[in-house]
């Protein structure tokens, strides 16, 4: 057994940690949020404005749609990319197995603002894609619509979020025992039936693991719309960067900060009761 | 027996030949360099119980894989009733297999485990949950229809693994190691049960088991692989009392090898004479523990082979003794009926028609 010393000692650091750096910001913020700017300055004076005003305005609840549109999109998109990879690596890929998979790790390893700027000069009016289409001549002057746009949005974020999809999918593939799907054939299931019947009901987890990070994750993002998205692709997090910065409403920004995290918290707990339900081993 | 280049109708009427459900014509299997299968060849005739037995690495698993389909031969055919079966892919086999570790899907109930394989062939809806039932009533597992497997013990794991395969009325049942992960008793248990499910179905089993006991309890015949190789194809009783070569003799029960010199129909190993029918040179006889007797009361019989030898160690196994003789530097085991305890050195006899010439 452990003494209590010892068990203070160990257990320190994590809780002064969780304690100063998470819920002390969080209680901070919470309290902002019932908090209004008065002549230029925070008052302490307690009340629902800020919530009020969250949904009296529209901008924000349609933002706030635009953005889980988006990051639904962006979900979507990378299961689309992420299922068949890691399906075709866990099932087919034999030898090159370790390489495919660096391949989708490497990418990790460069910077976000990298990536974000590698697709401002493919999809950019001068850009590569725009090179090359009137290069092969399918069009005549650059299209302007593929960068500063919500679709450039969507792009980026699904090339850097798909490997987050990819690896807990790739982990439930694995975990599959192969002697199932051996059995599934010998029962007279052939390769689509097999798939639909038990791979993907015990890929369930993982998929779910993959499309909570992309969803979540898009839901925060702030960069991608700042560096390919223009006005039309705003995204909430964005609303809530420039509340507390140029516009200094911090009130309403927590405000906003706390229906997300709301969402985010309730989101997560649901996925985790869903993980847990389907997961059977 | 090879059948190079052989085209379709002649291998045809070979498989079609006498009442094989099953033949396994010429089949080697490669995984890269390494040789798990060479050229075996054999049949099974329906409604029988052949256990393919033999050490691990032995290639018997294989052999049961290339039969349910999960791996192509590299060279040989696979006939199934007249048909090519080692170009079908599994799903269209009429063969089901019982796993090793079972491989009950986790996220399907009991019922739906069994139900799988009817469903995926498009067995009409109605008729499904009566075959069903029936299946699991076969198993004694009806109670535990609504469960899943992670719920079950390991017996109770196997019976749905059978029920599971049972239920597609297979032509043959592939069953590999089903029993290894029971405990003893529970064993026992599963094999006489297995035995008589197998005689009401009618349905011929293919087993696969590194036990020499079980297979010899289960079979109607053993197919004894070494190697990748087949050692020796033949009922339990036969291939007990007349194996084919000394490894088979040790593989099955206990043996006493004797390295023999045969001169003028006279076989001679150490000190012990017998008379032997084989050609004149060196011989290796087989010689089981059982057939050694301890000197008759009375006169013993006409051909009786005696010697005297040392009894160096005794051990009390209930209704008999095992005895390690010595004589003349040669050790001997014999296995005689409980009579108390022996000491120094007794008259044994045995019967030259026990001593079995066998291929090294």
């Amino acid at each position: 057994m452990y003494s209590r010393a010892y068990k203070w000692i160990v257990s320190a650091p994590p809780i002064l940690w969780v304690g100063i750096f998470l819920l002390l910001p969080y209680a901070l913020m919470f309290a902002h949020s019932f908090w209004v700017v008065r002549d230029g300055m925070i008052a302490h004076e307690w009340n629902l404005q800020n919530y009020a005003k969250l949904f009296q305005n529209p901008v924000y609840l349609e933002v706030l749609f635009r953005t889980m549109r988006i990051a639904a999109a962006v979900t979507l998109l990378s299961l689309l990319l992420g299922y068949p990879l890691a399906y075709y690596m866990s099932f087919h890929a034999n030898m090159r197995k370790d390489l495919l998979y660096q391949l989708v790790i490497v990418p990790l390893w460069v910077s976000y603002l990298v990536r974000g700027y590698a697709w401002k000069t493919i999809l950019g009016s001068e850009g590569v894609l725009n090179g090359f289409l009137q290069y092969i001549h399918v069009t005549k002057e650059p299209v302007s619509f593929f960068l500063y746009s919500p679709f450039a949005v969507v792009l980026m974020l699904t090339h850097i979020y798909t490997p987050f999809v990819f690896l807990p999918l790739y982990a439930s593939l694995e975990h599959i025992p192969r002697n199932l799907v051996e059995a599934s054939q010998d029962l007279g299931a052939g390769s689509r039936a097999t798939f639909f019947r038990v791979i993907l009901p015990l890929s369930l987890p993982g998929l779910l693991a993959g499309a909570t990070f992309a969803f979540v994750l898009t839901l925060g993002d702030f960069l991608a719309p700042l560096l390919v998205g223009g006005p039309s692709s705003i995204m909430i997090a964005n609303i809530v960067q420039s509340l507390f910065g140029t516009a200094y409403d911090w009130p309403l920004g927590a405000a906003i900060s706390v229906c997300i995290l709301l969402l985010t918290i309730s989101l997560l707990f649901l996925t985790e009761r869903l993980e847990k339900r389907w997961s059977f081993r | 027996m090879t059948l190079p280049g052989s085209s379709q109708p002649q291998a045809a009427a070979i498989a079609g030949s006498g009442d094989a459900l099953l033949a396994v014509r010429n089949v080697a299997k490669s995984f890269g360099a390494r040789e798990v299968l060479r050229h075996i060849s054999l049949e099974i005739s329906s409604g029988e119980f052949l256990t393919l037995l033999g050490e691990s690495g032995s290639g018997k698993t294989t052999l049961l894989r290339l039969i349910a389909g999960f791996e192509q031969p590299s060279t040989g055919e696979i006939w199934m009733s007249g048909e090519r079966l080692d170009i079908l892919p599994p799903y269209k086999r009429r063969v089901n297999t019982v796993f090793q570790n079972y491989a009950l899907f986790p996220h399907l109930t009991v019922q739906e485990n069994v139900g799988y394989g009817l469903q995926v062939s498009g067995v009409a809806k109605a008729e499904i949950p009566g075959r069903v039932t029936n299946a699991l009533d076969m198993v004694k597992m009806r109670e535990f229809a609504a469960s899943r497997p992670a719920k079950l013990s390991g017996g109770q794991q196997q019976r749905v693994a059978l029920a599971r395969a049972l239920v597609n009325r297979p032509k043959l049942l592939l069953l590999d190691e089903p029993l290894s992960a029971l405990d003893a008793n529970l064993r026992k248990q599963m094999q006489s049960e297995l035995k008589s499910l197998q005689r009401e179905l009618g349905i011929t089993f293919l087993f696969v088991t590194h036990d020499q006991d079980e297979a010899m309890a289960l079979s109607d015949r053993i197919a004894l692989l070494k190697d990748g190789a087949l050692e020796q194809i033949a009922s339990p009783r036969e291939i007990y009392a007349h194996p084919a070569t000394s490894y088979t003799a040790e593989f099955i029960g206990q043996t006493n090898l004797l390295r023999a010199e045969i001169r003028n129909g006279v076989a001679a190993c150490g000190s012990l004479r017998w008379s032997a029918s084989q050609p004149a040179g060196a011989v290796l006889f087989s010689l089981r523990p059982e057939a050694l007797h301890l000197a008759p009361d009375g006169p013993f019989p006409s051909d009786a082979i005696r010697f005297r030898a040392v009894v160096r160690q005794q051990i009390f196994s209930g209704s008999s003794e095992h005895l390690e003789l010595e004589l003349a530097g040669q050790v001997l085991r014999a296995r005689i009926p409980a009579r108390g305890a022996l000491a120094g050195e007794q008259e044994f006899w045995f019967s030259p028609a026990d001593a079995v010439a066998v291929q090294e």
